[in-house]
This record gives structure tokens, sequence and C-alpha cells, in this order.
């Protein structure tokens, strides 16, 4: 790929070895994609945060490239780590993994890297604008980025996102690219989506039926909530590869596999990812819960008892605004 | 009788030359709870290279898959001293292509022949990551 004389100073280890590594990532990937240049990016969310996930190696890594004046040079943010940062010891986190979390902040921290532990990076003052072109690692926040929010981002993973951080760049292919954000299928909805829950179902569906692919949904409401949304994205990440879909009445609907999905199917899924063992914790909040989940929960929460444990997850930003609208306390 | 070699041109991702035995994979690698860091073990169940090891050898499989955390272990594999010398890919994707670039692991992909179907485990294989091109000298010759 083409890279200016600046981009070409930094692969050669003139601005640091961190920075060197960051771009020589960058540019194997643009190679691998035939990726023509570099292109800006406005934010990067990093991926890769909880000790649980990444270990030593990844601990190694994050102390290595920090430690190397490795600095973020545009808005970063980052996924959930693997505790509550600030109530670890309420929640019997043992303290060696507690630790080894400080560590991992410690290292994004020193990187300049904002502590924003979320996988609804698009809640908050992270939220993209049209068309921005920034890297995001979490999946479910790229469909939703791309697809709702109609910004610009590939799949990134934690080394890649770590990467743009740094240099404020990401190679131009994928969803960087006009072409690649034209629907390839068609989806046809055949029936109604009538409760969040039906979002969920039909995400998990189209992940699974349509790899990689940029699907077009028919019938999809133009009014679903945020809230849906997000769980129409993140089930569709979590059962495959598509990175954006599409909204019906965006072009012309040309010749596309079309394929069709009706309320059996929906109910098939349901069942496929349903069990009827007993339970004594329940656990909302993957993704994060939004405000409106919270005071949702509040209401139905408030003056009773709950006989199972109750858990919600969500960021320390939407925890804030929760607690001055008193929903924590309700819960 | 000397063991013929076999050129493979291709295309180059990592730069870097390396030389030795290799142990081929037909199924793709998650390195994320597929390979254990500290030992280079193939820890994957149901994984056909289940408890052997990559650590020195070059690893030649279809492509990487899984969490892109798979990247540091690639990186862990290295600073541990177990990595694999080189990786040969069918296609190349960001987990491996990332996890070689940090680990400074030569790696190519893209050949003009099937990698898979040709080298097999044992074989010795010198990937020159400069060049984009796998040299294969059989291990076995195949009667005809």
């Amino acid at each position: 790929m083409y890279l200016t004389k600046s981009e070409e100073r930094i692969l050669d280890g003139e601005e640091g070895q961190a920075r060197q590594l960051a771009m020589k990532l960058l540019a194997a990937i643009g190679d691998a994609y035939q990726a023509p240049r570099m292109i800006k990016v406005r934010s990067a969310q990093i991926s890769g945060v909880s000790y649980k996930t990444i270990g030593e190696p990844g601990l190694d890594f994050l102390k290595e490239i920090s430690s190397g004046g490795a600095v973020a040079t545009i808005r970063a943010m980052l996924n959930p780590a693997g505790m509550d940062l600030a109530r670890w010891k309420e929640l019997r986190v043992p303290r060696e993994f507690a630790e080894k979390q400080f560590e991992i902040m410690q290292c994004f921290k020193s990187m300049k890297v904002e502590p924003t532990c979320t996988c609804i990076p698009y809640h908050g003052k992270g939220a993209p604008l049209k068309a921005e072109h920034i890297a995001w690692a979490e999946s479910s926040a790229v469909v939703f980025a791309n697809s709702v929010l109609g910004a610009r981002t590939n799949r990134e993973g934690g080394p890649t996102a770590l990467a743009s951080s740094i240099l404020g760049l990401s190679p131009l292919y994928g969803m960087h690219v006009e072409e690649e954000r034209r629907p390839t299928h068609l989806v046809n909805l055949e029936c109604k989506l009538n409760t969040d829950l039906d979002y969920s179902l039909l995400g998990y569906w189209m992940g699974r039926s349509l790899a990689s692919s940029v699907p077009k949904i028919k019938g999809l409401p133009k009014a679903s909530s945020h809230d849906r949304l997000k769980a129409l994205c993140a089930s569709m990440a979590a059962s495959g590869s598509i990175s954006m879909f599409v909204w019906d009445g965006n072009g012309q609907n040309e010749q596309m596999e079309t394929v069709s999905i009706n309320k059996d199917q929906l109910s098939e899924i349901d069942r496929l990812l349903s069990s009827n063992e007993d339970f004594q914790h329940v656990a909302l909040g993957c993704p994060h819960l939004s405000l409106d989940e919270l005071k949702l929960i509040a209401n139905l929460a408030s003056g009773r008892k709950t006989t199972k444990k109750l858990w919600c997850f969500t960021s320390r930003y939407v925890r804030d605004a929760a607690q001055q609208q008193g929903y924590v306390a309700m819960i | 009788m000397r063991s013929p070699e076999l050129i493979m041109n291709g295309r180059k991702i990592v730069g870097g030359q390396a030389f030795g035995k290799a142990v081929v994979s037909k199924q793709s690698m998650s390195f994320f709870g597929g390979i254990d860091p500290r030992t280079g073990i193939v820890i994957e169940h149901n994984h056909e290279l289940r408890g052997q090891s990559i650590a020195g050898k070059v690893f030649v499989f279809p492509r990487g898959k899984g969490s892109t955390v798979g990247s540091y272990v690639i990186y862990g594999l290295r600073k541990y001293g177990v990595a694999p010398i080189g990786m040969v890919n069918v296609e190349s994707e960001p987990i491996i292509i990332g996890g070689c670039v940090l680990a400074g692991i030569p790696l190519v992909d893209r050949l003009d022949k099937d990698p898979i179907g040709i080298i097999e485990t044992g074989d010795w294989v010198e990937v020159n990551g400069d060049a984009g091109r796998v040299l294969v000298r059989k291990q076995h010759v195949r009667s005809r």
C-alpha cells in the first residue's frame, strides 16, 4: 500500500519503537486487504481489556508497548474489564486477579486511553458522527456504528484498534469503502417484531445464515428503539461475522440473493437458545444496559423484592446517569 | 537420493526468513484457547493436532479463527520461547497477521499451490517472508 512520507518515517522507526510497531501492524493488514492507503480515524475502541481473556501474554505486550512510549493520539476507549474496578472486593473477585487487572488499566492509562470500559461506547461522549471513520473492536458496537449511526468501521481486534489509537490511522478497506457498504443480500422479514427478544432472534438468525455479507432488511421498522437495534446488532455479531446491515429504502432492490424469515424460524432459534433448567441468578446487560433499560428495570423492581439474585451490567457513565435519576436506588 | 525440492510462490505478509520442520493442520486455528502460550502445545478439543507442539516449527494451516486475543497469544509464544519460527496460510486474516507482526514471525499466504495438500508434517520448509516464497523439501517421497 502507499504510505505518505510521514507514515514511512514512522515505519522506519524514526518516531520510536512503539509507533513503528503500530505502523508495521496496520501496514501489514493494509497490504493483505489491498488497501490503497491509510485514512484518518476519529476514535478507536479497544478490546482485550480483561485479564481473564488476554492473560499474561496480553499484559506482557501492553507493558512493552506502553513502556515504549506509545500514546493515543485520538479519542481512545476501552471494552469492559474483567471485573467492576470499584466494587471488585464486594463481588468477591480474587485479589491476584484484581492486581493483574489493575496493571492492565495502568498500561492503558499511561497510553492516555480513557477507561470507559463499555461495549456500548456510542452511549456517552464516544458517539461517532455520520460518515465518520473510526476503528472499533467491540463487534456489536461495530454493527451498531455502521448500520444505525452511519459511521464507518471494520471489525477491529484489540491489537489493531490499539495501533489505530496510537497513529490515528486505519487502512482503507472493507467498511471504510463506499462500494463495500452496498447490500449483498436481501432479508425479507415476513413477520412483525413484537418484543425485544424478537430483535435478538432475528439478529442471531442473520449472523448464522449470512456469513460476512451486508444484508438489507426489508420490513425492519424505522422507528425501532436504539435498545432493540442494539439487541439486533449484538446477536448478529455474536453468531457470525456481519459488520453492517442496511435499511430498506436505501437505493434499489436490485438483483440480490433473497432470504425470507418468518415467525416459525424465529421461534426455532428461541427454542435452540433456551433451556428449561432452574436458575439461581439473573444477569442483564450484555451488551451493557442503557439508561432507558435501567429505567425499565427500576420501574419493574421498585417496591418489589427479587427472589433470585439480579445483576445489572452497564458502564460507569450510564450508571452515574442512572444514579442521578434515582434508578439505582430503585433497583 | 536427495529429496526433491518444490517452490511455491505467494504473498509476503510479514518479512523475515525461517527454515525448519513443518507441522501441518488441515483445520483452521484459534490461538486463543487453542494453544497453550507457555508451551506451544495445541490444547483445542477435537483438534487434529491436539497434544502436539508448534514450538520451533514452521506452522502450516488454512487460516486463523476465533478471538483477536489470539494475536497476543502468538506474541506470548515468542516471549516464552515456544513460538513457531514461520507460518504459512492459505489465506491470512488480521489475528494471525497481527500476531506475526508483534512476534516478528515470517508469514506468507496465497501460494500458487495448495500448501495444505502438499506440505506434510515433518517436511523441511523454508519460509521467505521477504520474497513471499516457500520452499519444501519432502521428507517422504511418495511412490507413484
